[in-house]
């Protein structure tokens, strides 16, 4: 009974999230409101982890390298409806969940191979 | 003034239009109903009783059961009475629903905190226990001086020490409701609440909102 109640209030899914994984490079489109304008932030990088499941508190992690090979990470909330959309733009062959190695990795050292998808 | 009792589903979080997540304490409030209205000319002063919690008939005395009996209600676990100036309007076996609160108000939650046992000091009022480093053995957590020496000569009574904690009623001033739902008898409440999951809460519009 109580985790049926419970499991009625979880967010539904966003409509515009695509399934994603470690490795893959994103452009999170994420909506912001300062006092009455309303804009559209991009947020472009590569996903390095994935926390909490299906619960209604997951979230991911994306990298991006910012200016002067400075690292900058944003957390998203899986399931918040301030995020307007995501693209999956590249998906990478990685070997384990959490790319958190990348974070002491730079320029060429810091590049994931591309996952190739071979039609059956 | 109104009131309402539940009973703690859990905690979970939530999105607000902005879609920034809200924690949120999910509570099974009501229905409860009418069991009993006092007034000054019969028993001193002015309340109204409200029950919580069917259960079956065999788990009360015929005590129990003549007395929600009068009222017309079923059988209930628990009893509470409202009391204070602004009463609501109700008539005896009225059912009162989760819907007497809307969202965005403030609320007091009154429950039975976790029990945590006998606990020290440095847990139950927040000491500062003694130096981690500096030679110490055995003193990272312990009370320190309980008083003076020779005068008084003796501990004052109610000094803090170690002891139960928990385990007693505990009242968060203040919550914001931040979803209601009728239907299913549901109240969300932003941040925690006192006890379990399970417990036996009740909820009351805030004092010194």
């Amino acid at each position: 009974m109580t985790n049926a109640l419970m499991e009625s209030l979880k967010p539904e899914a966003n409509p515009n999230m695509p399934e994603i994984d470690a490795g893959d490079t994103v452009r999170v489109h994420q909506r912001i409101t300062e006092g009455r304008n309303e804009r559209i932030q991009v947020f472009q990088g590569i996903v390095i982890a994935k926390h909490g499941g299906s619960s209604p508190s997951a979230t991911y992690t994306v990298r991006r390298t910012g200016t002067h090979g400075v690292g900058v990470e944003r957390t998203f909330p899986l399931y918040s409806k301030a995020v307007e959309k995501v693209e999956v733009l590249r998906k990478a062959k990685v070997r384990r969940a959490q790319l958190y190695y990348l974070r002491d990795l730079q320029g060429k050292a810091a590049r994931l191979k591309e996952k190739r998808f071979i039609s059956v | 003034m109104k009131g309402i009792l539940g009973r703690k589903v859990g905690m979970t979080q939530l999105f607000n239009e902005s879609g920034e997540a809200v924690p949120v304490t999910v509570i099974e409030a009501g229905p409860c109903y009418v069991t009993q209205i006092k007034s000054v000319d019969v028993d001193g002063y002015d309340a109204i009783q409200i029950g919580f919690d069917e259960i079956a008939e065999r788990k009360l005395t015929k005590g129990e059961m003549g007395h929600l009996r009068k009222a017309d209600a079923p059988s209930l676990r628990h009893l509470r009475e409202l009391r204070g100036a602004d009463l609501p309007n109700v008539a005896l076996g009225d059912v009162i629903k989760a819907d007497i609160f809307g969202e965005g108000e403030t609320v007091d939650v009154t429950g039975i905190s976790k029990g945590k046992g006998f606990a020290g000091a440095v847990k139950r009022h927040h000491f500062a226990g003694g130096p981690k480093t500096h030679g110490q053995s055995d003193r990272h957590r312990a009370p320190g001086s309980r008083g003076a020496g020779t005068t008084p000569g003796h501990t004052w009574p109610g000094a803090k020490g170690p002891g139960r904690m928990g385990n007693e009623q505990v009242t968060v001033q203040n919550l914001k409701i931040a979803l209601v739902d009728a239907e299913r008898n549901l109240i969300a409440i932003r941040g925690a609440v006192p006890g379990p999951r399970t417990g036996l809460v009740f909820i009351r519009p805030a004092k010194k909102a």
